[in-house]
């Protein structure tokens, strides 16, 4: 769709391009929002992460401090680095998952069922209810893992064949099992949408030449939704980075109400953080986007190979002409 | 005896039979490409329902406990049915939320802002599907970045910024950013609203405009009308989150962390959820001895109590819900 309005470029008029002015003025609201609860905050947050500040009566007093809250935090407070831990592990297993589970739910939604509307009610419950204060008090229950499941055997016969981390962090999922799977109820009104957006003709015409049901999975499924794998997986680290039920959201909003750290350290651990959710998104949407399908690779390979021959066939005609200039010569002398 | 020998004499044709009687069945079970087997669907249903089970767990365990007195819960072979219809549970939470004051200022607090969030967020959507202005994809990139941003890295900023002007401890901390496009996931819904009015032909706008309408003209009467999904998907979005959001809630709203006994206290169910334990204690101290003890079952029914507004307003919605969600095209392309 894109490629094709781009190749139509038609240079816009004036009246048209004075109307486009008019854009500007519909999100203006949005653009002064941007700059003064988007920018001027991280710039401030920035600036306070370098310095120590105290709450006094009289307001607040900063003190620079160059790197300091940095090092502190890196170097001299286990805390921040123990989480941090923790965080990654738990977010580079769970991520895969979640979006997984909601792939598969959603394909099991998307076909010919009975009572299809109760279990899409059931599937987008957690969207509604799924909140910080609502899980905790379901966790405190311990409600929030299923009973039938034995957690202990499981972690038993992981860490006989893995490293201990990972056994402990696998058996994590298990055990939260629930929470997990709460957590994927947008994910899969996501997958839903995109799955009834598919043109049925191609899988019609992959059931013509003899396409089974796992190929058609893999070759005219997955490449269409791609994107919004994509999407999901973003929405998801986000998700998971930003809740309540994060350990160091909790330790920086500790931090930022506690004697010893205060605004200057919790906004250099919030800085830290957010550099490294944003480091995780790029990594998992390059390695998403950057993958190539089948398709993608075929149409390279294609390219690569008409390009070749049309090489080849201007050396030919070079050829031909330099032969025939020689023959020219040859005979004309 | 007599069979054996039929099945001695007919020995081809009774194979042949079996055979085709075992083909038969496998096709039964397992499907053919242009039907689906008894068996794989009965697959289908058995893990739907077992998922479906797992998600409803924590609802219906909440439920169960809540139902249950305090012998009930110490009796070891009750399990999930209480032995009698107990409602004292609702009755004490109740009053220990001081439930119609905050179910009042829960609606207030998740309704304001979000009618808010769909006229804004409709505005800028609107601006970015419509017109052509420069530096269009820039500003979508900000936009992108401004949802994958984690909020804590700007909210020290913000909370001192928002004291300075006077927004904190009243309803404008969340309707200013709300104002301004910057409210809880603004950006999810402008992004949605953006995808729906793309999908307007813009051959209706400009008839539209040589009838003399102008650019907010075509947006209250053409665009708005058509968009009935996507105001529905937003709306019941936003007033999720907003319900659901407890920390900024408390930090911004309910002031937390100052006490100004002048100003009106507003509290939203789910903060009032968070800090039951105390404030439960708090009604029994000024109720004597009416009350009893605190146990899981009235922290249950407190929970149940906070998610059940939306739980009603979900049951009315989620059929129109489902299909807006299919219609607004929320997937992009």
């Amino acid at each position: 769709m894109k490629q094709r309005e781009k190749k139509v470029v038609v240079k816009t008029g004036k009246l048209k391009k004075r109307e486009n002015m008019m854009g500007y003025l519909f999100i203006l609201p949005w653009l002064i929002g941007f700059l003064l609860l988007v920018v001027y905050p991280i710039c401030e947050s920035f600036i306070y992460s370098l310095n120590t500040i105290k709450l006094l009566p009289q307001g607040m007093v900063k003190k620079f401090i160059g790197m300091g809250n940095y090092t502190q935090m890196f170097l001299k407070d286990p805390n921040f680095v123990i989480g941090l831990e923790s965080y990654l592990l738990r977010t580079i297993i769970s991520v895969p998952v979640i979006v997984a589970f909601a792939l598969i739910i959603a394909m099991l939604l998307n076909g010919k069922i009975k009572c299809r509307g109760l279990f899409r009610m059931i599937f987008f419950l957690p969207v509604i209810i799924a909140s910080g204060p609502v899980m905790n008090s379901l966790a405190d229950q311990e409600a929030a893992s299923i009973p039938m499941l034995n957690t202990t055997t499981i972690s038993q016969v992981l860490s006989e064949y893995l490293p201990k981390v990972l056994a402990t962090s696998i058996t994590d999922v298990f055990g939260n099992m629930i929470t997990l799977l709460w957590y994927s109820g947008i994910q899969i009104l996501l997958f839903l949408a995109a799955l009834q957006k598919i043109d049925t003709t191609l899988y019609e015409a992959a059931k013509i030449d003899g396409g089974s049901k796992w190929e058609c999975f893999w070759k005219i499924t997955l490449p269409t939704i791609k994107p919004m794998i994509l999407l999901n997986v973003v929405y998801t680290i986000i998700f998971m980075s930003n809740n309540e039920q994060n350990e160091l959201i909790v330790l920086i909003y500790d931090t930022m109400l506690s004697a010893t750290g205060g605004y200057g350290y919790a906004s250099a651990m919030a800085w830290c953080y957010s550099l490294i959710i944003t480091l995780i998104v790029a990594a998992f949407a390059l390695l998403i986007a950057g993958r190539k399908d089948v398709y993608e690779r075929r149409a390279k390979k294609y390219m690569k190979e008409v390009k070749k021959q049309e090489r080849l066939q201007k050396k030919i005609q070079r050829r031909g002409k330099r032969n025939e200039k020689r023959y020219q010569r040859k005979y004309a002398s | 005896m007599k069979n054996a020998i039929k099945e001695n004499t007919h020995h081809d044709l009774s194979l042949q039979k079996r055979e085709q009687m075992k083909y038969k069945l496998k096709r039964f079970i397992f499907g053919s490409k242009d039907k689906e087997g008894v068996g794989k669907q009965i697959f289908v249903y058995i893990l739907l329902i077992a998922i479906g089970f797992i998600y409803l767990y924590p609802v219906l365990y909440m439920i169960s406990k809540s139902f249950m007195n305090l012998n009930d819960l110490l009796d070891s072979s009750i399990n999930w049915i209480p032995s009698s219809f107990y409602t004292n549970n609702y009755v004490q939470a109740f009053k220990a939320m001081d439930y119609w004051k905050t179910l009042k200022d829960s609606v207030i607090m998740a309704g304001v802002p979000t009618l808010i969030n769909l006229v804004v967020c409709a505005l800028v959507g609107y601006g970015f599907a419509r017109y052509d202005f420069k530096g269009k994809k820039l500003l979508m990139g900000l936009l992108i970045f401004s949802f994958i941003l984690p909020p804590q890295a700007t909210m020290m900023p913000t909370y001192v910024f928002y004291t300075e002007i006077g927004l904190v401890n009243s309803l404008k901390a969340f309707i200013v950013p709300a104002l301004l496009g910057q409210g809880i996931k603004s950006q999810i819904y402008i992004l949605i609203f953006f995808n729906f009015f793309r999908q307007i032909p813009q051959v209706l706008i400009e008839a539209a405009k040589i009838d003399g309408a102008g650019h907010l003209k075509s947006f209250f009467k053409i665009a708005v009308p058509s968009a009935a999904p996507a105001i529905l998907v937003v709306f019941l979005f936003s007033i999720v989150w907003y319900w659901n959001e407890s920390y900024l809630t408390q930090l911004y709203v309910v002031g937390a962390f100052t006490s100004n006994a002048d100003i009106y206290h507003w509290s939203s169910l789910i903060v009032s959820l968070k800090n039951f334990e105390s404030s439960y204690a708090d009604a029994r101290a000024v109720a004597g001895s009416g009350m009893v003890d605190i146990n899981e079952s009235i922290k249950m029914a407190g929970t149940m109590l906070s998610i059940l507004p939306l739980l009603i307003m979900y049951l009315i919605l989620q059929r129109r819900f489902v299909e807006s969600v299919d219609r607004t095209g929320i997937t992009g392309e």
